[in-house]
């Protein structure tokens, strides 16, 4: 197997008496689509939060691209190429939509310290943003109001910022979390336009989705880690079964 | 969209023309009281234009704003009490004394957000009013009178009324369209990122603290000068200028006027003055009238005079098509 793109060893976060994450080790290949799922509570936003330097883990390491980030501040992280996308959608809600991705082109064009220039009449800005629009398929509504947006558009909006700074890795934190079925269906045709070009660690409730997407699936149970593997040996896992997917076939069947 | 001629538009072009005949018509009428009065809403209007910077555009609510007031006015004053009077020394030191205790106090005070950004900018603000309070050479508590007006090359004269009204009009419009500039900038971009989810803001890759910091920088220079003006204005600078009531009262300009808008400040600077002059005309008690006004603006105008003349121009729009 290649270098791992993303490598998390042994990382440990508690919360007082919870455990968050549990001698937590996983590794992510380049150009893989790797899910995390596991039940309520799993502490998968927690990992997310920790990978993208939101919160400092109490003990283990994570390394990027071959480099040890885990003390590297939130914006760092991002330059060097690893793109997050969040749960709760988190935009700039006052702004418009062009300016919502133009804002993540920009992060990644160098310092703002530019006091002069109208950044509205910049293609170098606004170009790439138009194309990451496009992407995701919001290009219409590039004039709104981002608040004037559906709750299924934000996710849009949420993973075209992601994808606007040129990220090496997606770290997109439950896409689909509130999508109807048609929504859903979209958001999946979109990645998986995408996972072909980028390495993406997708964190999701979504079963059908994630099972239709990864290429690796890793299941965390109180910030453990019980089981990791390609799809099918996932569904065929026992531990699994017991402790997540069989309480969810009971629940439908 | 297009520049056509909406309510907005046609309420800053009557503006502008009106604020460069008001002179004219204060000589002819010979009232020259009125003169002295717009003079002084210009300056507060330029330290409410930098308020805007931080606060509308940047969301960053400094209940300290009035400090730097009293910092660009105290350098005019202090140097001309050690019998230095070219505004050529006195407004560069008005300007970097602000910039330097700007820089301070937002090094500070940006770390911390909300409630706390509040009060730490109010007690950096009363600090300093205590420490200029305590200092006996330039007047303590009673203030310093200012005996000559800052001198710069002839003709050019700022105690000639009308002379230094036109030249408060030009700086108001230039800082006007320096903030204009700054704010559809690259960093003005940035600065109203933070102002509307910061934590993103960091998340696509932009160290926030630094932006912020040299926008509190740039608007606390801004209001240096218009200290600077001020005493030249009042001849007199006291430690009054800098009390938190002041920083009070340009809160209330920018929110009256319309928050992140170019025009809303001045709007809200001759709205407050003029209003607070009118009543105060009729009754002691103007504030009672006052207050509820602004509870109105607050309650039923969100975007302030600016935002109620941008949705009658929605409006007419409307109507049209």
């Amino acid at each position: 197997m290649a270098e791992p793109l993303l490598q998390v060893e042994r990382l440990a976060k508690r919360f007082g008496g919870i455990i968050a994450s549990d001698d937590l080790t996983l590794s992510v290949a380049p150009g893989e689509l790797h899910a995390v799922i596991g039940p309520n509570g799993a502490g998968k936003t927690t990992l997310i939060a920790q990978l993208t330097g939101q919160l400092p883990p109490d003990s283990g390491r994570i390394y990027f691209a071959g480099g040890d980030i885990t003390a590297l501040p939130m914006y760092r992280r991002s330059m060097l190429g690893l793109a997050r996308s969040f749960q709760i959608t988190s935009l700039f809600l006052d702004l418009s939509v062009l300016d919502n991705v133009a804002l993540a082109v920009q992060a990644h064009a160098g310092h703002s310290f530019r006091f002069w220039t109208d950044a509205r009449s910049e293609p170098e800005l606004r170009t790439p943003a138009r194309a990451a629009l496009a992407r995701v398929g919001l290009s219409a509504r590039e004039d709104r109001r981002a608040a004037a947006l559906s709750h299924g558009e934000h996710r849009q909006l949420e993973l075209a910022m992601a994808l606007a700074g040129k990220p090496r890795m997606l770290l997109l934190d439950e896409p689909m979390a509130g999508l109807g079925p048609e929504e859903s269906a979209r958001m999946v045709t979109t990645l998986q336009a995408l996972k072909r070009e980028f390495t993406i660690l997708l964190v999701e409730h979504d079963m059908e989705a994630v099972f239709a997407l990864a290429d690796r699936i890793t299941v965390l149970v109180y910030g453990r880690v019980i089981a990791t593997g390609a799809p099918a040996d996932i569904r065929a896992n026992q531990a699994v079964r017991d402790a997540y997917l069989g309480e969810q076939e009971a629940v439908h069947g | 969209m297009s520049r056509s001629l909406t309510p907005r538009t046609v309420a800053i072009v009557l503006m502008v023309a009106a604020l460069a005949l008001l002179p004219l018509y204060a000589k002819l009428s010979g009232n020259i009281f009125l003169l002295t009065l717009f003079t002084r809403i210009l300056i507060l209007a330029l330290a409410a234009v930098s308020l805007n910077l931080i606060l509308g555009y940047g969301g960053m609510m400094s209940f300290g704003h009035a400090v730097y007031l009293g910092i660009g006015g105290y350098a005019v004053g202090m140097l001309a009490h050690e019998g230095i009077y070219s505004g050529f020394a006195q407004w560069p030191v008005a300007l970097a004394a602000s910039a330097l205790f700007a820089l301070v106090i937002g090094a500070l005070s940006l770390r911390t957000r909300g409630v706390y950004f509040i009060m730490i900018t109010l007690a950096f603000a009363q600090m300093a009013y205590y420490v200029l309070s305590g200092i006996a050479r330039y007047g303590g508590d009673d203030g310093l009178t200012i005996y000559k007006r800052s001198q710069f090359f002839p003709p050019l004269n700022l105690s000639d009324k009308m002379q230094f009204y036109y030249v408060c009009l030009a700086l108001l419009y230039a800082a006007i369209y320096l903030v204009w500039r700054i704010v559809n900038s690259r960093f003005g971009m940035v600065v109203q990122g933070v102002r509307s989810n910061e934590l993103r803001m960091r998340a696509i890759g932009i160290p926030t603290y630094r932006y912020k910091l040299v926008c509190f920088v740039i608007a606390g220079t801004l209001c240096g000068l218009s200290g600077a003006l001020l005493a030249n204005h009042t001849d007199f600078i006291s430690p009054a200028t800098m009390y938190w009531t002041r920083s009070g009262d340009l809160i209330v300009m920018v929110v009256l006027g319309g928050m992140a808008s170019s025009f809303g400040p001045l709007f809200g600077a001759v709205a407050l003055l003029v209003l607070e002059e009118v009543l105060s005309g009729i009754t002691e008690y103007w504030q009672i009238i006052l207050g509820p006004l602004l509870l109105l603006v607050v309650l039923f105008a969100r975007g302030g005079i600016d935002g109620l003349l941008g949705s009658l121009s929605r409006g007419k729009e409307a109507g049209h098509g």
